[in-house]
C-alpha cells in the first residue's frame, strides 16, 4: 500500500497572543470575527497590523459569510518561543458511528522538548475527529483567511452517493474502498493545512489538533468544500460582471492569473484522463481474471498432458497478473489520480484569491468615487448657510478618506499576501508533483520487474511441452 | 501499397507450423494491397510439379476467392473424410477505421504531439490487422499445399494458377444457396451427431473431446480479446496523460522529465499472439467438429440403408439394389472412419506443437518488452 509522509519544517512558530487571558477560562468573544488573528504580524517583515481591517470587512459581505464563522468558543493560547519541531498527522478510521465515521488524528512530533506547547511535548498523542469536525476546521479557516489573500487547503468532499454506499453495508467492498478514500484525502487535507506555516498558527487548528472532544460544528451543509466552492465562484462571477475592468498595474498579477487559467484546464484534462486509467486498468483486471478461469477450464479439457499442464500454468500467471493489476490500479488511483483532484480544487482556491484581491482593489476604488463626490458635494454646500450639513459633510469626507486609505493598504496587504502566498504554493506543488510522479514511475517499474518474473517462470512450462 | 519483408514474414507464420516443408509446391504471399474495403493478396507459387504450367508465378486474389475455394472443398465428396482448413475471416479494419473517425472529431481536443502519436498508434493497429489478415490467408494456403490429397485438387491448381479474375467461378446464388442449406443442416447434425450410437472408441473419445474443447476455446478466445480490448484502452490512456504531463512540466521548467510513460505498444504483439492462436483453433476444431458431421452422417446413412435392406428383404423386392446401396454405404462410411481417424490424430499433434510454439513465443515477448520498457524510460529530473 502507499502512504503519505511529506514531513515538514515550520521554523519560525510563533502563535499570536490575543488579548491575554487566564488559561482556564474560554474566551467569549462577541466581534464578530472571534477569531481572527487580530494582533502583530503573523509574518517577521511585516510589522503592520494586518487584520485591523478584517472584522470590517467579514461583517459587510454576503450573508453566507456568517454561517461560516466559528461558532464555539475560542481557546486561550499562550505565547511560546519559537522552536523547530516536526509534527506528520496520521489519520486512522474509527468504527462509523452515528452521525457518520469518526477518524482518528494520530499526530507525532519530533523534538518535542524544543516546543514549549504543551501539547506538543507530547511524541505522539491521538485525537479522535468526525468528519464533520474536518470541515467545520476547513469553513472557519476558509472564512479567516481566504479574502485576505491566503490559499486555504480546500477539505475533502462531501459525497452523498458515498455516504448510502456505508449505511448499505459495511462488508461491502465498496464502502470499504469510500472510507479508505475519505480518510486518505482528510489526511492529505490535514497535511496540507498544517504545513502551511500561518494557518498552523490558528487557534482553531491548535483546538483541532489538542481538544480531546469538539463541539459538533453545525450546519455542515454549507460548511461543505463544495458550498465554499460556490462561494468562490459567486466573487468571480461578480468580478465578472464588473463594468469596471481592474488596471493591473502589475504585470505579475496578470501573468500568474494567466498561468494559473491554463494549469487549471491542464489539470482538469490530466485528472479526467487518469480517471479513465483508472477505469480501463479495473477493467483489465475484471477481464484478466475471467481469462484466467477460462484458460484453466480449457486447461482442464485439453487431453494432451504437457499441454494441459501448460494452459493451467498459463492460468495461474493470469490470476497472478490480474493482482498486480489491481494494485496497479490503486497506486493510479491513490497517487495520481487523488493528487490531481486535490490539486483542480486548490487551483480553485488560489483563483478565488486573486479574485478577492480584485474584489478588494474595486471597494478601495468605489470609496474613492465616493469620496470623489462627496467632496464635490462638499464644495456645493459651501455656497449654501447649512452649517450643520457641512459639519456631516466634513465628517463624512473625514471617515471616508479613512477608509481610501485602508482600502488602499487592504489592497496592498492582500497583494503582497498573495505573492508570497503563489511563491509558497508553486513550490509545493512542483515538490508534491515530482515526488508523486516518481513514486507512480517506480510502481509502474515494480509491476514490469513482477512481470517479468512471472513470464520467466511460466517459460519452461511451455517449453517443455512435446 | 504495403509490403511485407522476410523478417517479418518469419514472425507472423507462426499460427499453424509444418507448413511449406515440402520444396515441390512452396505458396507464399509476399505483398497485399489495400484499398478502401478490398485487400488484394498476391499470391506467389514455387514448384517443382510438372502439373503446373510454370515453376514461378504470382496472382492476384481477393478474400472471396479464398471463400470459394474453401467452399468448393468443403463440398467434395471425396474429401468428406478430410479436416479442411478453416477458412480465412474477411479482412475488417471496422475498428482502426471507427478509432481514426473520433480521433479525426477530437482533434481539436488535443496537442499537436498527442495528435500525432494517437495516429501513430492508429496506424500502427491497422498495419496489425493488415499483416494478421494476410498471415490468415497465407496460412490457408499452406495448409492445402502441405496436405497429401489436398493439395492435388483441381480448383487449388486453378486457384494458384489461372491469371484471369476468378469472380466468374465464384459461386453463383445458386451454390450459395446450397451452401446455406448445407449450413443449416448442419446444425441439425449436432443432435443427430450425440444421438448416435459409437461403435468405435476413438471417435467416442474425439467427439466428448471436440464438442467440449470447442466451447472451452470459443470462451478463452472471446477472453483473450477483452484482454487485448483493455490493454489497448490504457495505451491510449497513457498517450493522452504523457502529453498533458509533459506540457504542465513544460510550463514549470521544472526539470522532470518524463519520456514515454507508455506501456506503448503493449497490446499489439503479446497478447494479440494468444488471442490469434486461440481464434484459430477455435476455427480450426471446428473444422475437425465438421469432420465428425459428415463421419456420423455416412454412419446414419449406413444405418438407414441397413433398414432399407431389411425392408426390402421382408418385401423380397429390390433386393440386389438394397444390398448394393448398403455396401456403397457402409464402404463410404469406412474410408471416410479410416480418413478421419488420421486426419484427427495428426490434428491433434499439430494441434499441440501449435500451442507450444505460440506460448513460448508469447511469453518470451512479454519478457522482452517488460524489460525493454524498463530501459527505454528513465526517469530524468533535475532539481
Amino acid at each position: 500500500s502507499f502512504s503519505f509522509s511529506p514531513t515538514f519544517t515550520f521554523s519560525k512558530f510563533q502563535i499570536l497572543s490575543r488579548i491575554p487571558q487566564p488559561a482556564s477560562l474560554p474566551a467569549l468573544d462577541i466581534s464578530t470575527n472571534s477569531n481572527g488573528p487580530k494582533q502583530d504580524s503573523l509574518m517577521d517583515d511585516d510589522p503592520e497590523d494586518l487584520f485591523a481591517g478584517a472584522t470590517e470587512e467579514v461583517s459587510l459581505d454576503s450573508p453566507e459569510r456568517d454561517v461560516l464563522l466559528s461558532d464555539g468558543p475560542s481557546p486561550a493560547i499562550t505565547p511560546i518561543t519559537p522552536p523547530t519541531s516536526v509534527i506528520a498527522p496520521r489519520i486512522g478510521h474509527i468504527e462509523e458511528e452515528e452521525g457518520g465515521d469518526s477518524f482518528d488524528v494520530h499526530i507525532s512530533v519530533s523534538d518535542p522538548e524544543k516546543t514549549s506547547l504543551s501539547v506538543f511535548k507530547q511524541r505522539d498523542f491521538s485525537v479522535k475527529r468526525r468528519f464533520s469536525d474536518f470541515l467545520g476546521l476547513h469553513s472557519k479557516l476558509a472564512s479567516k483567511y481566504l479574502h485576505i489573500g491566503y490559499i486555504v487547503p480546500p477539505a475533502p468532499e462531501k459525497s452523498i452517493v458515498g455516504m448510502t454506499k456505508v449505511k448499505v453495508g459495511k462488508e461491502d467492498q465498496s464502502s470499504n474502498e469510500f472510507v479508505e478514500k475519505r480518510r486518505s484525502a482528510l489526511e492529505r487535507y490535514l497535511m496540507r493545512t498544517v504545513k502551511h506555516p500561518i494557518l498552523l498558527k490558528d487557534p482553531d487548528v491548535l483546538q483541532f489538533l489538542e481538544n480531546s472532544e469538539l463541539p459538533r460544528a453545525v450546519n455542515t451543509q454549507a460548511l461543505s468544500s463544495a458550498g465554499i466552492l460556490r462561494m468562490v465562484n459567486k466573487a468571480a462571477d461578480a468580478v465578472n460582471k464588473m463594468t469596471i475592468k481592474m488596471n493591473e498595474s502589475d504585470a505579475w498579477f496578470e501573468e500568474k492569473q494567466q498561468h494559473f487559467e491554463n494549469l487549471d484546464v491542464q489539470l482538469r484534462k490530466l485528472h479526467a484522463s487518469v480517471e479513465s486509467l483508472v477505469c480501463h486498468r479495473k477493467e483489465l483486471s475484471v477481464n484478466t481474471a475471467q481469462f484466467a478461469k477460462s484458460a484453466a477450464m480449457l486447461g482442464n479439457s485439453e487431453d494432451h498432458t504437457a499441454l494441459s499442464r501448460a494452459l493451467s500454468q498459463l492460468a495461474e500467471v493470469e490470476e497472478k497478473i490480474d493482482q498486480l493489476h489491481q494494485d496497479q490500479a490503486n497506486a493510479d488511483f491513490y497517487l495520481f489520480s487523488e493528487l490531481l483532484g486535490d490539486y483542480v480544487r486548490l487551483i480553485t482556491a488560489v483563483k478565488g484569491v486573486f479574485d478577492h484581491r480584485i474584489k478588494t482593489w474595486q471597494k478601495w476604488q468605489d470609496s474613492q468615487v465616493l469620496l470623489l463626490k462627496k467632496r464635490e458635494a462638499e464644495a456645493k454646500l459651501q455656497f449654501t448657510n447649512k452649517p450643520d450639513k457641512l459639519q456631516q459633510a466634513k465628517d463624512e469626507i473625514k471617515e471616508l478618506e479613512g477608509k481610501v486609505q485602508q482600502g488602499e493598504r487592504d489592497f496592498e496587504q492582500i497583494s503582497k499576501i498573495i505573492r508570497k502566498e503563489v511563491g509558497r504554493f508553486e513550490k509545493e506543488r512542483v515538490k508534491d508533483f515530482k515526488t508523486i510522479i516518481v513514486k507512480y514511475l517506480e510502481s509502474l517499474v515494480q509491476t514490469q520487474q513482477q512481470l517479468i518474473k512471472y513470464w520467466e517462470a511460466f517459460l519452461p512450462e511451455a517449453k517443455a511441452i512435446s | 501499397m504495403t509490403s511485407l519483408d522476410d523478417n517479418s514474414k518469419e514472425k507472423l507464420r507462426s499460427v499453424s507450423v509444418d507448413l511449406n516443408n515440402d520444396a515441390s509446391l512452396v505458396i507464399d504471399i509476399p505483398d497485399a494491397l489495400c484499398e478502401r474495403d478490398m485487400v488484394k493478396f498476391t499470391v506467389h507459387t514455387k514448384t517443382t510439379l510438372s502439373s503446373f504450367q510454370k515453376p514461378d508465378f504470382s496472382v492476384p486474389r481477393q478474400h472471396e476467392d479464398f471463400i470459394w475455394l474453401h467452399d468448393t472443398l468443403v463440398e467434395t465428396e471425396e474429401y468428406a473424410g478430410l479436416i479442411i482448413p478453416p477458412a480465412p475471416p474477411k479482412p475488417d479494419f471496422e475498428s482502426p477505421r471507427e478509432k481514426m473517425h473520433k480521433l479525426g472529431e477530437g482533434e481539436a481536443s488535443m496537442t499537436k504531439e498527442e495528435y500525432a502519436k494517437m495516429k501513430q498508434e492508429l496506424e500502427a493497429e491497422y498495419l496489425a490487422v493488415f499483416k494478421k489478415t494476410v498471415q490468415v490467408h497465407e496460412v490457408f494456403l499452406q495448409r492445402l499445399s502441405s496436405h497429401p490429397v489436398l493439395s492435388k485438387d483441381r480448383n487449388f491448381q486453378i486457384f494458384l494458377e489461372y491469371d484471369q479474375d476468378l469472380s466468374v467461378r465464384r459461386k453463383n446464388a445458386k451454390e450459395m444457396f446450397g451452401g446455406f442449406f448445407k449450413n443449416m443442416v448442419k446444425s441439425a447434425d449436432e443432435v443427430l451427431i450425440s444421438g448416435i450410437k459409437e461403435v468405435d472408441d476413438f471417435f467416442e473419445q474425439e467427439k466428448t473431446f471436440l464438442l467440449d474443447y470447442f466451447s472451452k476455446i470459443k470462451d478463452s478466445t472471446a477472453k483473450a480479446e477483452k484482454m487485448t480490448r483493455s490493454h489497448k484502452n490504457i495505451a491510449d490512456d497513457y498517450i493522452h496523460i504523457s502529453a498533458t504531463l509533459n506540457a504542465i512540466c513544460a510550463e514549470d521548467s521544472v526539470g522532470v522529465e518524463i519520456r514515454g510513460l507508455l506501456e506503448g505498444r503493449v497490446a499489439s504483439d503479446q497478447e494479440l499472439k494468444l488471442t490469434e492462436l486461440l481464434r484459430y483453433y477455435m476455427r480450426d476444431i471446428q473444422a475437425a467438429k465438421d469432420l465428425l458431421y459428415r463421419r456420423a452422417r455416412a454412419l446414419a446413412n449406413y444405418e438407414n440403408s441397413n433398414k432399407a435392406l431389411d425392408k426390402a428383404r421382408l418385401k423380397s423386392r429390390d433386393i440386389p439394389q438394397a444390398e448394393e446401396h448398403q455396401q456403397q454405404c457402409l464402404q463410404k462410411f469406412d474410408r471416410l472412419s479410416e480418413s478421419a481417424k488420421k486426419e484427427l490424430t495428426s490434428f491433434k499433434g499439430r494441434r499441440v506443437m501449435a500451442f507450444k510454439k505460440n506460448l513460448v513465443e508469447m511469453a518470451e515477448l512479454e519478457i522482452k518488452h517488460a524489460k525493454v520498457s524498463l530501459t527505454a524510460h528513465p526517469i530524468k529530473h533535475t532539481v
